[in-house]
Parts: C-alpha cells; structure tokens; sequence
C-alpha cells in the first residue's frame, strides 16, 4: 500500500540536510508553502541554498528562514519586491549569494534536470551580462548560450488537494513553478490544503501526478 | 499637455488588434489591462501562468491565488486557462505570444532595451521574466516616460545600463510621443500637441526623424 501522507509539519521536513538545495515553490505568496518554511526553521537545516522566484517578504516565510542566518544563497530571478526587506539587508552587507537567473530559464533548467538532460541552448540573455562566461554555439543562424540543469536536494511546494498516492491539483495561478520543482528534487515534499480519497481528484485534473511527491503534510488554509 | 501614466498605456491599448494574445509587464504596461478597447477579443497573458487575466477584482472578490506578474489579485476572462511555468515561458519564448508590452529604463536607437539593472551594488537586480520576453515574443514594444523625474533622457544612442536584449523594440509609447524604432533610428509618428518639434527633440538624446504624415498624440481625459 502506498501512502505519502505524514501527520506532522516536523515529519514532512525531516532529515532535510545542511547545504542542501531547496526549491521552493510559489510566485509572491500564490502557491507559496509557508507552513513548511516555518517547520524548516524549526527542524534546524542551515547553509541552505534556496531556489525561488522571489527573496521572500515580511519577516517569517522564506524571509524569516534567511532572517535567522539559514540561507547561504539564493537562485532567483526577481530578488526585490515591496517587502523584501530581509534579503535587501543581508545582500547590502554581503551576507547572502545572488544567482540571478532569467525567470523562465529558472524553470526551464529544473525541467530539464526533472527530464535527465544535461541542457539545453538558449537564446535568452545573448550580449547581455547575465550570458557572460556560459559556453556558445549558433544553431541556424542563432545564437544559443548552454544552460545547465538545476536540480534540488528538495522542494518545498504548495498544492490545494493530494491523496495519498501523492496526486496533486493546484488552483489558479497558485500553481506556477510547483509542478516543475516538485518534479526536480530528489525528495519532494508537498503542503496541501485539503487531503482527498484516492480517486477523488478526477485523472484529468491531476496535474502532479504521484510518482514526482515523496511526502505530503494538510495544512487548512 | 504631456500624457498621464493611464493615458499612455490606453494609446498603447489601441493599437492592440483584435485576436492578438500580449504579455504585459510589470509596472506601466500592467495598467493597459483597464483600458482595453471594446469589441476586440484581447488574450493577456501573464508570466505566472495565467492565459486570459481579466480586469482586477471587485473588493469581495479577491483571490489570493490569482495574481498577475506584480502580484497584484486579477480574474480570468471566460475562455482563460492556467499553465505552469514552464509552459508560461514555453509560450514566452517560442514565439507564441503576438507582442510583450514591457517597461524600461533606457531604449536605444538601434532597439536596445536597458530595465533590469541600473549596475549599483547596493541594490540587487532583478530581471523577471524580461530576458526570456524581449527575446521570444514576436514583437516587443515598450511603454516609459519620456525622461526620468530629473529629466535625463530614456531614449538614447546607446544604452548606458546593462541591456536585456539587443535590438528588439519596435515601438515607444511615451507621455510626449509616439515613437518607432527603424532601420535609420527613431521615427516620430505622433508627438502631443502643445511642444514643438526642437523641443521633443532635446528631451531625446538621440536624433529624432518626423514621419511624414506626423499625427497629434491624444487621448481622453482618466
């Protein structure tokens, strides 16, 4: 029998490891797994190297796991919104790493990494700094830099149900980078709202089918 | 009189054809969504995922989990679907989209765009989504203000700050213009009514040509 749902917060981070990378899903606070931020300040994990879009916000959240000296780096595509003030701090003193990645090449190199590609050519970024120093090549008359994949020791994602098997469906635009994150981590850990029977999300609505989730917690709200 | 921020991005609105599908980004360019021109289907698509956003939320209709690229609470026309983001930017960068409205810092000449890092050290850069539009959607065309608030010209030779892409903009819509980006340089189509020519001209750093049909820049009163 398969069963991927565990009772806890603390038993849906555990054995995260320090210096791992944690995709966290999430665009703003749509679809942003807040309940196991705060359970991976708890559980302990530092050295952290964090993949989101965004650098956090407020003090608690991905914010409140930098705060408290966690998060050695972060790979993000738009560090800087009303109330990133946490990061704006530890950037000004040089106490956080900045990976600036275009936003879709930010996704697209965890899709290729959950797809076991070595990488794929790109055309975003060409004659601007965010290219320098990657590897070219001209494909017909284009140019193309190499992108490598990005993949994750974890991911953190936000789901609205799962079952027990690990069947995730989203809502709205809350979905955005969590099918994809959940998809490139070795263990994918998954906050939803509300847990379903097996078969009560309909098969087309699954969107992250349950072979991507390794564990997955209820968190209402 | 020089145009309000709403007033430039309704003229931008109408030269929105109907049937096209268009990115809008953050900023300046997000207010065109509130001034679509009627009887025309219009697909906004959103970076995060959202194909079709609709006009913002009454105050008891807010969702949280749906927002557009400012993370601002938007709705779905009917007809609207959601994607990942990595089918988001499949669309981004394949060329699916008709054209990206985007915002700027610097355009240049040549169609440089400059709007994701002014170099400071002290403050971190954030590029978005921006590379991945100015590269893969058909058309780019950008909405800024036509100087900064002291008056250094955005429409410029050569781009001082870091480029997004490299000649990719058609076409500006400014507060005092309506500018196109040709093979010679910039091309005024439309200016506003009360400033002359010379006067356009030394708000732009780089030199400015007069179409020959020049029309009036106007729109109504927001």
């Amino acid at each position: 029998m398969i069963d991927k749902r565990v009772k806890n917060l603390a038993d849906a981070v555990a054995g995260i490891k320090d210096g791992a990378t944690v995709l966290c899903g999430g665009f703003g606070g749509a679809g942003s797994p807040e309940a196991l931020y705060a359970a991976l300040l708890e559980q302990g994990a530092r050295d952290l190297v964090v993949v989101n879009n965004n650098a956090g916000t407020g003090r608690t959240g991905l914010a409140g796991l930098m705060a408290a000296g966690r998060v050695r780096k972060i790979i993000c595509s738009y560090p800087r919104s009303s109330g990133s003030v946490v990061f704006e701090e530890l950037y000004k003193e040089g106490k956080i790493e900045l990976e600036l990645v275009p936003q879709g090449i930010l996704s697209e190199r965890m899709r290729c990494a959950a797809a076991g590609l070595g990488g794929f050519l790109s055309p975003v970024g060409i004659g601007t700094q965010l290219a320098e120093g990657k590897e070219e090549r001209e494909i017909d008359g284009r140019r193309y830099v190499l992108e490598k994949p990005l993949r994750g020791d974890v991911a953190l994602v936000k789901a609205d149900r799962g079952d027990r098997w690990g069947n995730l469906s989203y809502n709205k635009s809350a979905r955005n980078f969590n099918p994809t994150m959940a998809q490139a981590a070795a263990l994918a850990i998954a906050q939803v709202r509300r847990f379903v029977e097996l078969g009560e999300i309909d098969p087309e609505q699954v969107i992250t089918p349950g072979i991507f989730i390794d564990r997955l917690v209820e968190v209402p709200g | 009189m020089p145009l309000n921020r709403k007033q430039i991005a309704w003229r931008a609105a109408q030269d929105l054809a109907d049937g096209v599908y268009v990115n809008l980004g953050i900023g300046l360019p997000t207010m065109v969504a509130d001034v679509l021109p009627e009887g025309r289907e219009i697909v906004l698509q959103s970076e995060n995922g959202v194909l079709g956003v609709g006009p913002a939320p009454g105050a008891n209709e807010i969702d949280l989990d749906l927002v557009n690229a400012g993370k601002q609470p938007v709705t779905l026309v009917t007809g609207g679907s959601y994607v990942h983001h990595t089918d988001s930017f499949l669309m981004i960068r394949g060329h699916h989209l008709d054209l990206a409205l985007l915002g700027a810092f610097e355009v240049a000449e040549n169609g440089d765009l400059a709007n994701w890092t002014t170099g400071d050290p002290k403050f971190p850069p954030g590029v978005g989504g921006a590379m991945d539009l100015a590269v893969g959607a058909k058309e780019i065309r950008v909405l800024v203000e036509h100087t900064t608030r002291g008056g250094t010209p955005r429409l410029r030779r050569r781009c001082g700050y870091p480029l997004t892409a490299a000649g990719v903009v058609r076409r500006i819509y400014t507060d005092l213009a309506v500018v196109d980006v040709t093979a010679e340089g910039f091309l005024v189509r439309e200016m506003v009514e009360d400033i002359d020519f010379a006067a356009l001209q030394a708000k732009t750093e780089a030199e400015l040509r007069k179409a020959p049909d020049l029309k009036v820049l106007e729109a109504p009163p927001f």
